[in-house]
């Protein structure tokens, strides 16, 4: 007999080789389906331009590209936003991914739910429920998140899941201004009867570049919060799983930013662009296809802006003779965009970049700073706060 | 409702009966020629042998008997073969995957 091997991968990470992965579908797709949000999250991921709902796709082209994402062999679906539950057709999207086979996940801030509306998304074949808590102090959380009573709403609808026997994650984006409730919302985590935790370090990009100043721990900060986990993970074991994303400007090599460009993940923004990320937006030379004009097949493989940076034949020096240029991709193209005016520049979280060290600067300088007022997420507010 | 009683590793014996839980979906990927695990944020790949021993966790059979049906079918000693299955599925049962 072999030995029991089971490998494990989270969504976005490859084992196989390069040419093998292309040659794939991606195994998870990022559906955007609004931008509208009643929370105004000063780190939001979505882009500063937020998409408007008159641009929306329809209930007909989400359901195709549910279709269409099972026949390519996308496995998993995040059902995201903005706020995934203000569209009134989620539930009809849900049935049809589940239909299509897809693994379904909602990613959601939950204020807007109503505990029938999960009862049915459930019954549609909703298979996982991904709560966000901006802190466990209701106070702070409400003042993060720009919406009173919202922390005693998000902890109605935990319980809710875990009523209609859902499972739940419980995600945390960390920052300089929650970093200290960590421990109590690990402790949180457990007590609502999560079976995951994502405690996320903010990254960078969108509206959480602009409110960089406000969010960046320090670097102590930032260590005590490594610590914490890595215990707790020890403690909790078989209880909570517990997955950890650092911010890159700590790290000593830049994240796989996707698992890879155009490798793992698929995202369709709420008018049907595909992006091989969600701020791929930042990069002005890619033109993005849209589900309404082409299959989602052929601009997955064919796509311009997917075969910009796929695989390693685009890189620049020192990634390309790097021997961990295949375990990092060079990390984040966003972001050496962003930082060195080249996305084919080594992302400068690496620590062989040569803005490595003036940006670990940035960090250390705005993490020791006074915080700045937030700038929240809203249509408009960004470009007036400029 | 009240919150839910303080939680336990299962700590997973010969006894130990178990099963995937609703959301945890074994699945044959055809386009990927596979057998896959989907769980929530993960996708698990288990190799022949723990896609066997998966597809015996329905809730009734203990770990014990499973492993007794392995060594035949593999001639193999029970107690090796015990011993294998129980490290696979509590590493499993850990990430979540498996319940009681």
């Amino acid at each position: 007999m072999s030995d029991t091997t089971v490998q494990e991968t989270k969504t976005g990470e490859f084992n196989a080789s390069i040419d093998e992965a292309c040659a794939r579908a991606p195994v998870g797709l990022l559906a955007e389906l609004t931008h509208r949000c009643p929370l105004q999250c000063p780190y939001c991921s979505n882009p500063v331009d937020l998409e408007r709902v008159n641009t929306e796709l329809s209930t007909e082209d989400w359901k195709s590209v549910m279709r269409q994402a099972g026949e390519l062999g996308i496995l998993q679906i995040h059902l995201s936003g903005g706020e995934p539950t203000a569209r009134r057709d989620l539930e009809e999207i849900v049935e049809e991914a589940a239909k299509a086979g897809l693994y379904t996940n909602l990613i959601t801030a939950g204020v807007l739910l109503k505990r029938e509306r999960l009862e049915k998304l459930r019954d549609l074949g909703l298979d996982h429920v991904q709560l966000s808590i901006q802190d466990v102090k209701p106070e702070n959380a409400d003042r993060i998140a720009a919406y009173k009573g919202g922390a005693a709403k998000k902890h109605e609808v935990a319980k809710w899941v875990k009523e209609l026997d859902m499972p739940l994650t419980i995600n945390a984006p960390l920052h300089r201004q929650n970093i200290d409730s960590l421990p109590d919302i690990i402790d949180y985590a457990v007590k609502v009867g999560a079976g995951r935790l994502e405690v996320a370090h903010i990254q960078y990009y969108a509206w959480a570049l602009k409110n960089r100043a406000s969010l960046m721990p320090t670097r102590e900060a930032f260590m005590k919060t490594a610590e914490i986990v890595n215990a707790a993970k020890e403690r909790l074991k078989g209880i909570l799983v517990i997955d950890f994303v650092v911010p890159d400007y700590y790290a000593k090599y830049p994240k796989p930013c996707m698992g890879g460009w155009g490798r793992g993940i698929i995202n369709v923004t709420p008018s049907g662009k595909v992006l091989p990320c969600h701020a791929a937006e930042s990069l002005p030379h890619l033109q993005f296809d849209n589900v309404r004009d082409r299959p989602l097949a052929d601009i997955w493989l064919n796509g311009q802006a997917f075969q910009m940076y796929r695989g390693t034949d685009w890189m620049k020096e020192p990634c390309k003779s790097c021997p961990r240029k295949e375990i990092d991709f060079g990390g984040c193209r966003c972001q050496a965009m962003a930082l060195t005016g080249d996305a084919a520049n080594t992302d400068p979280a690496c620590s062989l970049s040569p803005m490595h060290e003036e940006w670990a600067k940035v960090a250390h300088a705005e993490s020791h700073t006074e915080t700045p007022e937030f700038i929240y997420r809203r249509m408009g507010s960004a470009a007036s706060a400029e | 409702m009240s919150e839910p009683n303080t939680p336990k590793r299962l700590i997973v014996t010969s006894e130990t009966v178990l099963k995937l839980p609703r959301h945890i979906k074994l699945r044959h990927d055809a386009g990927r020629g596979r057998w896959i695990l989907l769980a929530p944020e993960r996708v698990f790949e288990p190799d022949e042998t723990s896609v066997e021993v998966l597809k015996l966790c329905d809730g009734e059979r203990s770990v014990g008997a499973i492993s007794a049906i392995l060594a035949e079918q593999y001639q193999a000693p029970v107690d090796v073969i015990t011993a294998d299955v129980i490290e696979m599925l509590q590493d499993l049962t850990d990430k979540g995957a498996l319940k009681s």
